[in-house]
């Protein structure tokens, strides 16, 4: 699709505001397209549609309190964004005279949620990739296993998207009598799955001409404009933060980066399918040795944590890898119970600031394809 | 290399004018433990863009990737802190600014790093930090035309934006 066309038959320049309610913005994202036919001149994104100033929020909220906070920036995979906070939150406290020490039974159930959150987030990815490309059957496929581990952390935490799960020194709740075997079960039938999806649409034919070769952006570039997470490893990259710095117990597990070629559509797209599939592994390995050691029924699952919160005074940037990259955060502490300001780097952000540069040139129907290739969600990119 | 190896190499190049000090505690209270994660290296404004420039070129730094931008209100002073990561070496380091807040003008260092742009735009919106020589300081995230900046601390909400209440 990507075939220029030729210079001769250029005619007028014409302004097409695309968004901000269009199905394939993925939220409320405007681009201010100029095109020349079919052909796009450039393309200006406008967001900011759903800011709501977190940060001016954090400042007035107490630490656990922010938390809820975190979950509606990227509500795709609200329990990767819960993690990043407290973790940080937990380091300037490591710090001060009064460390939190987190459980080992606390430290299974993150990982088991984030793994599950991730799946889940990248089952969206690939379902709407699919809408936006034109096949509608995946996205039904994907959002009915989607929606078995969505009940599974309603049965965990009471809420489908915005759990407010993992707190500051463990998480909110115990693994409910017989959770561990509807995990279980889950993960047996899911690995398999996503061969099913691989059949249904990464090596349809129309989906690789719509995709492959369309939106390259090199190691180099990606790196520039601070790509991250399967953005970057779509390019080659293998870079990881589980692997890289290991946050949590990452490093008690053993799985691989899943890494693509070209840095296309196509292989960003791929990269996620086959982190789907280490997911599962993480997932399977926490599982098991928990049962190896009796679910740790001897542990609590979470750590007590009396009177208010107080970090020392200091400044920590803290990062751990949600399904759509490195999610940043930096945390001014002044030794009070409320942050003294909270600066989020969100993942989508950047990866959205090289829309402009890599749509010029390309056919109007290819920033679709860009688009939901870099998977963004607009309530982390505008905050 | 560690933040302090790094540190040291900025003011073996710059001098200890440029590259002031390299804060890891909090000023309030010198006893407290380290807690400045990583630890900033304090850069004379003017020159943010040459130091910028080097931490990414230098073989020995390679400062590839800026992770993240962050624009803070420290009352008489306004602060840009950058945090750095070199995917070559995989070591991190970070830089910091500070600016009086009645002259907030700090170099673009969008040069070194594109990614810059849009973080940039982000603390002029929100921070009133205004970055010299950046190519496109549009508003980003507020909308044309909004008055003050919402992260100072001392913000006051506008009572009308064009002619709709603010306050609810």
């Amino acid at each position: 699709m990507a075939e220029p066309t030729t210079r001769a038959l250029r005619t007028d320049t014409m302004v097409l505001s695309m968004g901000p309610q269009h199905p394939s913005t993925h939220g409320v994202l405007r681009l201010e397209l100029k095109t020349d036919g079919e052909v796009v001149q450039d393309a200006i994104p406008h967001i900011g549609y759903l800011h709501r100033n977190f940060e001016k929020h954090a400042e007035n909220l107490t630490y656990p309190q922010i938390i809820p906070y975190t979950d509606r920036m990227d509500y795709i995979a609200a329990m990767n964004n819960e993690l990043g906070f407290v973790l940080a939150v937990e380091e300037l406290l490591a710090r001060g005279p009064r460390p939190v020490e987190v459980p080992e039974k606390a430290e299974y159930i993150r990982v088991i949620v984030c793994e599950l959150n991730r799946i889940a987030s990248h089952l969206l990815a690939f379902g709407a990739y699919g809408l936006d490309i034109g096949a509608f059957t995946p996205f039904l496929y994907a959002f009915r296993d989607r929606e078995t581990i969505l009940e599974l952390f309603e049965e965990l935490s009471g809420a489908r998207l915005l759990y407010n799960y993992i707190r500051v020194g463990g998480v909110a709740r115990d693994f409910p009598g017989g959770f561990h075997h509807k995990l279980r079960s889950f993960l047996g039938y899911f690995g398999p799955q996503i061969d099913v999806y691989n059949t249904l649409l990464s090596n349809n034919k129309i989906f690789l001409e719509r995709t492959a070769g369309i939106g390259v952006l090199g190691v180099d570039e990606c790196i520039q404009n601070g790509w991250t997470g399967p953005n970057i490893r779509g390019a080659g990259l293998a870079w990881d933060l589980r692997k890289e710095e290991p946050y949590s117990i990452y490093d008690r597990f053993d799985f691989a980066i899943p890494v693509g070629k070209n840095g296309d559509c196509w292989d960003r797209y791929m990269v996620r399918m086959d982190e789907m599939r280490e997911s599962v592994k993480i997932a399977t390995q926490a599982l098991d040795q928990m049962e190896e050691r009796g679910l740790l029924e001897d542990e609590n699952f979470t750590a007590k944590v009396r009177g208010t919160l107080r970090p020392p005074a200091g400044e920590i940037y803290m990062r751990t890898e949600t399904p759509r990259g490195d999610l940043g955060y930096y945390i001014h502490s002044d030794g009070s119970d409320r942050p003294s300001r909270v600066k989020v780097r969100s993942p989508c952000f950047t990866a959205l600031s090289a829309l402009r540069k890599m749509s010029r040139g390309l056919l109007i129907a290819d920033v679709v394809a860009i688009i939901g290739s870099i998977d963004i969600v607009m309530g982390e990119i505008d905050r | 290399m560690t933040a302090e190896e790094i540190h040291g190499r900025l003011r073996e190049r710059f001098g200890d004018d440029v590259v002031t000090g390299l804060v890891l505690t909090d000023e309030s209270d010198p006893k407290s433990p380290v807690i400045y994660d990583p630890p900033q290296s304090m850069v004379d404004a003017p020159a943010i863009a040459e130091v910028a420039m080097f931490c990414r070129d230098e073989d020995a730094l390679r400062l590839d990737s800026l992770m993240c931008l962050s624009a803070l209100d420290r009352g008489s002073n306004l602060s840009v802190v950058y945090n750095l990561h070199s995917m070559t070496h995989r070591h991190v380091a970070a830089l910091r600014v500070d600016v009086p807040r009645a002259a907030a003008v700090v170099p673009s260092v969008e040069r070194a790093w594109k990614t810059a742009n849009w973080h940039e735009r982000e603390a002029h919106d929100l921070m009133g930090i205004a970055f010299s020589g950046h190519s496109d300081l549009r508003p980003l995230i507020l909308p044309e035309g909004w008055e003050g900046y919402p992260l100072r601390k001392d913000y006051e909400v506008q009572e009308y934006y064009r002619g709709m209440k603010v306050p609810y």
